[in-house]
């Protein structure tokens, strides 16, 4: 578990649930931060915040104190120990691009 | 299949109109193409850009673009549900529900949204739908969608939905017969309806649920979404790069500056010459004596002299839209938060900030975006500092004046655009420091959220482009008309009385200096002789908290007035009669000081209170006086 600000710039992640308040969480909500969808660091500003996230096919920045209570669940968090670690971190690229084609295909075919 | 055809529930039974149908309403989530759809169906010319919340209140017109005068078209604020969130939100949420005052309660909707991101577009649809009004949904900039490779099906889509929908695309006019077809159909009796189908709408207000609802109908309607435009990240790669991204940021605006100096100048100073050259053809045709003077010197120099700038603003203009329609501006705002968070002000005032380099009328009602109360009175109260295009013919007049075009690195860059960019920064700064102070006290608030959306990148038309300019020429011309024209009369007038008595018992127009406005100039002088301010400019101050091209038409009568420079070209005029400190404190002065009425009339309105606006004519006034005395004693001492 873990939080958005934790993603690496171009890492995928998936979302988990929203720590704000009512009113900020339901806007948010209509921009597609919803469970279950994919989120990606696209990008941080030339200041090093906000940072650009793409979610549901959109651009949205948000600065990192809003960032900070979007839980999510980072795709690449199921390997444990050390080797393992060192092993996904080997393998850190390549699934992620992997991770897009499938999310590129996914959103294709839905 | 058609519930557009559905006579509304809460229609009120006494007023049966002919056809049924009267309003038409526009909704859809911000940037969804709304106000362009607007401007094609009416025929009028609302403000339009990429970027999310340009549209912050409705806006009332006639379908006659589509040859439905009879009915009435009102444009909206975007929502992204009907929950508001903000005040531009709100507006639209009562009105789509009849409940705003002095609005027409819609008999119809058309529904826009956005086809390339139809799923989370999509959301609005179901409370819309919900409120049983009939609606046509309008899927705009189709044609992006489908060079990108996505699909939709929208016959399935209106069959999912009950409702009918049409693919368009707003900017290039295509698919909008759709609308009057659709206007037609909401006009046949209740009895040409076919059988309703059942619409399964998800629990209203309830994001996550609409959400899946929204996911579900996309599916099951075969909606391919479009590939995601590569164009414009690889674009954003470069633009919101941590080293380039700044940088270019502010090659562009000294770019702008230098092109509205180098091209712009000459243009001006031609223009210039064309309307003193018409004044010099209407001269002879006038009788010598008082009219003479009435018109040419008084009135025509006075107007002349301000549209002489024409030119300028209009590439400045130019320059604007272009970024506006792009979508870069929303970068910049990326690139600018980290300097407003600094400040505490809300990362949404930037956009309102920015729109105030043009005037700060639009760019105080632009701050409805902003959610939170003290968050949008701070940005309120510093956006006049920010440069307005009214300052522009003040500041070119004076620099043009004053400013030797000396230039710098091989010709790339001039110290008059340095000046200029030193008057933007000076009016930045104070911006930034009074939201700092205003943050930090009486209107201290719990930091609050920034959200933006990043639009894609979009090549301007330049059908867009032209209509700005026409209406930003438009605006310019009618204030020559209408304040300038008043104001310079009354000047010329005062300037002509009392008469005294000449030679041969004729009266003439006294001595300038003995004149009415002579007096009035000689009475505050010693206000502003610290400043090294003459009493022309003191009258020019005086009449320009009108509005401040009228510093620029007041000092154009003034000079025309006086024998001593009537012949004189404006600049030389001012040349000879003002120190160079003088000259840049009193641009300083402008940078500064609350020197417009409908900027305080706006806040007024929008703070619903006077108090806003008499604290923030205080303060401006008395930052715009210090900032002169120093500026006028520092060039004093150091060029003497």
């Amino acid at each position: 578990m873990s939080v958005l600000t934790d993603l690496r710039i171009g890492e995928t992640a998936t979302l988990i649930a929203l720590d704000l308040p009512d009113s900020v969480q339901n806007f948010l909500m209509h921009m597609g931060f919803v469970p279950d969808a994919q989120v990606t660091a696209l990008r941080k500003a030339p200041a090093g915040d906000p940072t650009v996230y793409a979610i549901d096919g959109m651009e949205i920045a948000l600065r990192r104190e809003t960032a900070q209570s979007i839980r999510v669940r980072s795709n690449t968090e199921t390997a444990t120990g050390a080797v393992a670690a060192e092993l996904s971190k080997i393998a850190a690229n390549t699934r992620a691009e992997a991770q897009t084609e499938i999310h590129e295909f996914a959103g294709a075919t839905r | 299949m058609n519930a557009c055809c559905e006579t509304p529930a809460f229609e009120p039974p006494q007023a049966p109109r002919s056809g049924g149908l009267s309003t038409v309403v526009l909704i859809g989530p911000p940037n969804s193409g709304k106000s362009t759809l607007f401007n094609r169906l009416t025929g009028l010319r609302q403000k339009v850009a990429n970027y999310p919340g340009v549209t912050v209140e409705q806006r009332m017109g006639l379908m006659s673009g589509v040859g439905r005068d009879d009915l009435t078209l009102i444009d909206l604020p975007g929502v992204y549900s009907l929950t508001p969130y903000s005040e531009d939100a709100r507006v639209s949420v009562d009105v789509l529900k009849g409940k705003m005052p002095g609005t027409p309660k819609p008999d119809a909707v058309l529904l826009v949204l956005d086809s390339l991101h139809l799923t989370r577009q999509l959301m609005l649809a179901a409370p819309v739908l919900a409120l049983g009004l009939p609606t046509l949904i309008l899927l705009n900039m189709s044609d992006v969608m489908e060079s990108r490779g996505g699909k939709i099906d929208t016959l399935k889509l209106a069959k999912e939905l009950g409702a009918p929908v049409a693919q368009i695309s707003a900017v290039h006019g295509s698919g909008l017969d759709a609308v009057p077809l659709f206007l037609n159909q909401c006009a046949l009796p209740p009895a040409a309806k076919k059988a309703e189908q059942l619409l399964t709408l998800p629990v209203l207000g309830n994001a996550a649920s609409t959400h899946r609802w929204a996911a579900q109908v996309s599916r099951r309607t075969g909606y391919k979404a479009p590939l995601s435009a590569e164009n414009s990240r690889k674009l954003d790669s470069i633009l919101l790069h941590r080293i380039w991204g700044p940088l270019l940021f502010l090659a562009v605006v000294i770019g702008v500056f230098e092109v509205v100096f180098s091209i712009g100048q000459p243009l001006s100073d031609g223009f210039g010459d064309v309307l003193a050259k018409m004044g010099a053809l209407v001269r002879p045709l006038l009788p010598a004596g008082w009219l003479q003077s009435l018109v040419i010197d008084g009135a025509w120099k006075g107007i002349s002299s301000v549209l002489v700038f024409l030119p300028q603003i209009l590439l400045l203009f130019l320059f604007i839209g272009i970024l506006e329609d792009s979508g870069y501006l929303a970068r910049a705002a990326l690139i600018a938060d980290r300097v407003m968070r600094t400040t505490g002000l809300n990362g949404k005032a930037f956009i309102p900030l920015l729109s105030a380099y043009a005037c700060a009328v639009p760019a105080i009602m632009a701050t409805r975006t902003i959610e939170n109360k003290r968050d949008r009175f701070a940005t309120i109260l510093v956006t006049p500092f920010m440069t307005c295009s009214a300052r522009l013919p003040v500041y070119m007049l004076l620099i043009a004046a004053f400013i030797p075009a000396k230039t710098f690195l091989h010709g790339f860059l001039g110290l008059q655009t340095i000046v200029m960019l030193g008057l933007y920064l000076a009016g930045f700064v104070a911006a930034m420091t009074t939201a700092w102070l205003l943050k930090s006290s009486i209107l201290k608030s719990s930091e609050a959220p920034f959200i933006l959306e990043l639009p894609q990148y979009r090549m301007p038309t330049l059908r867009s482009l032209g209509m700005r300019l026409v209406d930003r020429a438009k605006v310019f011309m009618r204030q020559a008309g209408t304040v300038i024209l008043s104001v310079t009369l009354g000047l010329w007038l005062l300037a002509h009385i009392p008469p005294v008595p000449g030679p041969g018992g004729h009266y003439t127009a006294p001595e300038l200096a003995d004149s009415v406005i002579g007096k009035m100039g000689h009475f505050i002088e010693p206000a502003i002789a610290p400043l090294g301010f003459n009493w022309k400019v003191g009258i020019g101050l005086i009449s320009s908290v009108l509005a401040r091209e009228v510093m620029v038409s007041t000092m154009g009568t003034l000079y025309g007035a006086d024998p001593e420079t009537q012949t004189m070209h404006l600049q030389n005029a001012l040349h000879t009669d003002m120190t160079l400190g003088g000259a840049v404190a009193l641009m300083i002065f402008f940078a500064f000081a609350m020197q417009c009425t409908s900027t305080m009339a706006v806040v007024r309105r929008e703070t619903n209170s006077w108090k806003w606006p008499a604290v923030q004519f205080a303060w401006m006034l008395t930052l715009a006086w210090t900032g002169a005395f120093a500026v006028n004693h520092i060039i004093t001492a150091l060029f003497g």
